[in-house]
């Protein structure tokens, strides 16, 4: 085996990088899909549930309501937009390329570019709708903020070093 | 100069850089199995079954041997069940568990230090078995398709099981490594487009979290029982009716995280109040986050949840008060069970204090190359080129291990002229993470902790990212009123 196969403290999953929350509360890259939360812009009581699927990049955009997003006529919506931008900023745009199967070439893998490369293909609206999935998960990721601390020693932590080194 | 006289507390890194007997031996064993189980035990692939009972014939001698020989030829032919999964498993940890011992007594040579002895006690946690089923159901069948045959709806498979664990605390071993261990298999499905697997990681964590399902293996709390779990809890957990009373010197604080959770671990030296030797001993404290809550966000996370971290911050001791403590030398924290003490200087008390100080042994079933996280004190080194030089060996600095929010650099590293920190071990080689440095800062020798900021802190920089991260978190929880409790 290479070394890199003999680690046992190899780091697969680079941290999130900072970013701010406010405008899009939660991305991730999950089941296929660069999935998340975004802000209204006129309502605070009003979310959208966005998504675009690795591959064939098929996108959906609607209110954890199942309410259409007026926006997302045959194209990405402002949304959707931003969605893709913060996963820029939390993961990198070479994870969020590599995951959505999105050829770089020689591109620099900034948020516009991999926008721009995803609109040459002309992606449809998706036939799945994965809102009500995807405000699921959303939640679960919040109710991690409610779990209690222990002071009880997980010693399976010692194979999860934090990473100062992009992956 | 080097002392090479008995208790001397001189680290003789030569002989960290000798090789250790029989470990390249029993590692070809466990890559032997991990390579079978990379490739899936549903279809095992050709030679799989050789390495299979390579890894029985290991442990052939030993209590497991009967059970390992038949779950290996089970496996070998794809029929493998849970059982004979969890017997592989603890075969691949037993493995480990004595390459551990090996490099243990390797580095007790090397920094002169006395450690206990495993004093065979242990308590069984009533934990709910159809949890546990519901993992070990997860597990196995990541097993039969191996990671090159994983998809994102089987390794999805683990979020509600996780869900269901992560509130009772008394489950947090497991659901914690399980929640790491699913976002990694899910960032990298379909594995079936894998570039390269990270072979004995996973293998690692699959085969921990494997026997972590075993009633009673992970058990550290209060209930006493006695049953057939009883065997596995003798191994797994650890006595819990010591107590100690005395004056704790923080010397520096490790930090672990994954994406959904972060624990600080901070590394000290107990000084007994009834004048007994002093003992290494370890706090921690962690919890699960949103992935999103990164840097100095983590800090704040832990913060409010153990005195200690405070007191490091401030350089200062703490009294305790019959705190429990395990056999594996982990205190068990409570924060009525301490008071803030004087001033203390960790540097003082690496140089005076640690040389004297007895460690703890690690519990049976926990016993592992990576597991290892010595704290020493080191000085009259070079380091050139990311190695730290000394006495005629060479630790590999591993600066990757420091926090994100931390004043401590590679280049202060790279500058400083002693250094507490952790001795570790992976894949062959002794490295050496640094907890904290004496540097010149503007020409002046300074002490700078990794975990300094863990507290805290008045620096330009570190009052930023607070901010910045509190507004994060602010953000999140303002969120979860709204729609958590609809």
């Amino acid at each position: 085996m290479s070394e890199w196969e003999e680690l046992s403290g190899v780091r697969v999953l680079p941290a999130a990088r900072p970013r701010k929350l406010a405008k899009v509360p939660f991305v991730e890259l999950a089941d296929g899909r660069l999935q998340g939360v975004v802000s209204s812009g006129s309502d605070i009581e009003r979310v959208y549930v966005s998504s675009v699927a690795a591959g064939d990049f098929a996108f959906a955009c609607s209110t954890n309501n199942n309410r259409p997003c007026g926006g997302v006529r045959g194209a990405f919506c402002k949304h959707i937009e931003a969605m893709i931008d913060e996963a820029v900023v939390q993961y990198g745009g070479q994870r969020v390329a590599r995951y959505l199967h999105v050829d770089l070439g020689s591109m620099a893998p900034n948020a516009t570019d991999i926008r721009s490369l995803m609109d040459q293909v002309r992606p449809s609206a998706s036939a799945a709708k994965p809102a009500a999935q995807v405000f699921s998960r959303f939640l679960r990721h919040l109710a991690y903020l409610e779990l209690e601390p222990t002071t009880e020693p997980l010693p399976e932590l010692q194979w999860f070093a934090p990473s100062r080194a992009a992956v | 100069m080097v002392r090479a006289v008995e208790g001397s507390g001189v680290m003789r890194a030569d002989l960290l850089v000798e090789p250790v007997a029989g470990c390249d031996e029993a590692l070809a064993v466990v890559d032997g199995f991990d390579r079978a189980l990379a490739g899936g035990l549903l279809r095992p692939r050709a030679g799989a079954d050789v390495a299979l009972a390579a890894l029985a014939d290991a442990v052939g001698g030993t209590p497991l041997g009967p059970l390992v020989t038949e779950a290996a030829e089970k496996a070998g032919a794809g029929v493998a069940g849970e059982e004979d999964l969890v017997a592989l498993a603890g075969a691949r940890v037993a493995i480990l568990g004595s390459v551990h011992d090996a490099l243990v007594a390797r580095l007790d040579e090397a920094t002169w230090r006395t450690r206990e002895v495993w004093p065979g006690a242990g308590e069984v946690t009533q934990q709910s078995a159809n949890l546990l089923a519901a993992a070990r159901s997860w597990l196995a069948d990541v097993a039969r398709v191996g990671w090159h045959g994983m998809d994102h709806e089987l390794v999805a498979g683990a979020a509600p099981v996780v869900s269901v664990m992560l509130p009772d605390t008394g489950l947090r071993r497991l659901a914690t490594l399980l929640d790491g261990f699913a976002a990694e298999l899910a960032a990298s499905c379909p594995g079936a487009t894998l570039e390269r697997v990270p072979v004995r990681r996973w293998a690692d964590l699959w085969s921990r979290a494997m026997l972590l399902t075993e009633p009673g293996a992970a058990g550290s709390r209060t209930v006493t029982g006695a049953g057939p779990a009883d065997v596995v809890a003798a191994a797994g957990s650890s006595s819990t009716t010591a107590t100690v009373t005395g004056r704790l010197l923080p010397l520096g604080i490790d930090l672990h995280e994954h994406a959904t959770a972060v624990q600080a671990q901070i590394h000290a030296v107990l000084e007994p109040a009834d004048g007994g030797a002093p003992r290494l001993v370890r706090a921690s404290v962690s919890v699960p986050k949103p992935d999103t809550v990164v840097g100095m966000g983590v800090w704040q996370l832990l913060r409010p949840h153990m005195s200690l971290i405070a007191a490091f911050s401030e350089g200062r001791a703490m009294d305790l008060a019959d705190m429990p403590i395990t056999a594996e030398g982990d205190l068990r924290w409570s924060d009525d069970k301490a008071r803030r003490s004087e001033p203390a200087d960790p540097f003082a008390a690496a140089r005076l204090v640690l040389p004297t100080a007895t460690a703890a042994c690690t519990a049976p079933l926990a016993r592992h190359p990576a597991r290892i996280a010595e704290l020493v004190f080191l000085e009259g080194y070079k380091v050139a080129d990311g190695v730290l030089e000394l006495s005629g060996g060479r630790l590999v600095l591993d600066t990757d291990r420091i926090p994100e929010a931390s004043p401590l650099t590679p280049e202060l590293v790279r500058a400083s002229t002693s250094c507490i920190g952790l001795v570790r071990w992976d894949a062959g080689t002794f490295t050496l993470q640094p907890l904290a440095v004496e540097a010149p800062v503007k020409k002046k020798a300074t002490a700078v902790h990794a975990g300094a900021w863990a507290g805290g802190t008045a620096d330009k920089e570190g009052v930023q990212a607070e901010k910045a991260a509190a507004e994060a978190v602010t953000v999140l929880r303002e969120r979860a009123g709204k729609l958590l409790r609809k």
